[in-house]
């Protein structure tokens, strides 16, 4: 890469400069989320699609504080345990908001919030050819990573660690392992707790990260959105700088001739 | 009247209704909403089509915060 302005990744056709794709979840009220939004340059942001409460429409609503206009909704099926469930979120999705790009994640189990696989490609094949962009939440087991790519998926987004823990880039090898096998963007989402666990997984050769809960739930959110933005962006530099070998002894930094 | 379901919780709605005349009453932006009738999605362009019937299932819902 020889001019860093030039670095923009692609997903379903269209090109995103920020690699930090945040969620809106988890937040104190709309005004935070619009204020930590702002300050991780995310131009991506992820939805749900819940009951509208129709005894108080009076209510503030999310599109209000985050205009759909300027930041890319992603509309994902969060708390969705089946296909089935998926697949209708979505479509209503699709109808709230009149675009195809979603994130399918399908939930295998309530303690550790793992993706539940056969659902989810069984949700993707269907979705895909309904037409949707899918951005698919995965486990990190390659060959079922692949197997998402074959179907049509926009982008694969295997896990870090589970969802809201904040444990970190738990699966270096499993992530570095997708990432040189695909050809479509490859982000890591769920997992990460701070800044350098997003630096880590830019450094894997990651295509981005998503993350909610490591900034919303940050004692200052704006503060650690604006720390997630920078770590991003000083991850994808270093990927691309190549960092130097590891090495098992020492190796001084000061020429040896000319020592007195 | 008309008795109808909404997210869930019974409605009564006035004999004949649409779903634009709905929305309104219910005070809700149909441009921010998306309408679920018997499991089928309702498109957007047909609202004033839909003539609600007794024992309809309607689901309404938006976009919110949301992560994981």
């Amino acid at each position: 890469m020889t001019e860093q302005t030039q670095d923009t990744f692609n997903i379903a056709g269209k090109d995103f400069i920020s690699r930090l794709i945040v969620g809106t979840g988890k937040y104190k009220d709309f005004e935070e989320t619009a204020r930590a939004v702002e300050a991780s340059g995310a131009e991506i942001v992820t939805v749900a699609i819940r009951r509208v409460n129709v005894m108080d429409p009076t209510q503030p609503m999310l599109v209000d504080y985050l205009d759909p206009k300027k930041y890319t909704y992603l509309p994902n099926t969060a708390g969705c345990f089946s296909a089935d469930d998926a697949i209708r979120t979505l479509r209503l999705a699709r109808e709230a908001g009149d675009w195809n790009l979603v994130k399918l994640e399908v939930l295998g189990d309530q303690k550790t919030l793992y993706p539940n696989m056969v659902e989810t490609l069984h949700a993707a094949e269907v979705l895909i050819k309904d037409g949707f962009d899918v951005m698919v939440y995965c486990s990190d087991d390659p060959i079922l990573a692949l197997r998402l790519e074959e179907l049509g998926c926009c982008a694969i987004m295997p896990l870090g660690a589970p969802i809201g823990s904040g444990l970190g880039i738990q699966n270096p090898v499993q992530i570095r392992l997708i990432v040189e096998q695909s050809n479509v963007p490859v982000l890591v989402d769920a997992g990460v707790g701070t800044a350098s666990d997003a630096a880590v997984a830019m450094e894997l050769g990651c295509d981005g990260v998503l993350m909610n809960t490591a900034i919303a739930e940050a004692d200052d959110p704006i503060a650690m959105a604006r720390a997630m933005k920078l770590a991003v962006e000083a991850g994808r530099a270093a990927y691309y700088a190549g960092r130097m070998p590891k090495k098992l002894y020492a190796d001084p930094s000061s020429p040896l001739a000319g020592l007195i | 009247m008309t008795d109808i379901t909404i997210n869930g919780d019974p409605h009564k709605i006035g004999e004949g209704q649409n779903l634009v005349e709905l929305l309104q009453d219910l005070k809700l932006d149909p441009t921010k909403v998306a309408v679920e009738r018997n499991l089928e999605i309702v498109p957007k362009t047909t609202y004033q089509d839909v003539k609600l019937i007794e024992g309809d299932r309607l689901e309404i819902v938006h976009f919110i915060g949301g992560g994981k």
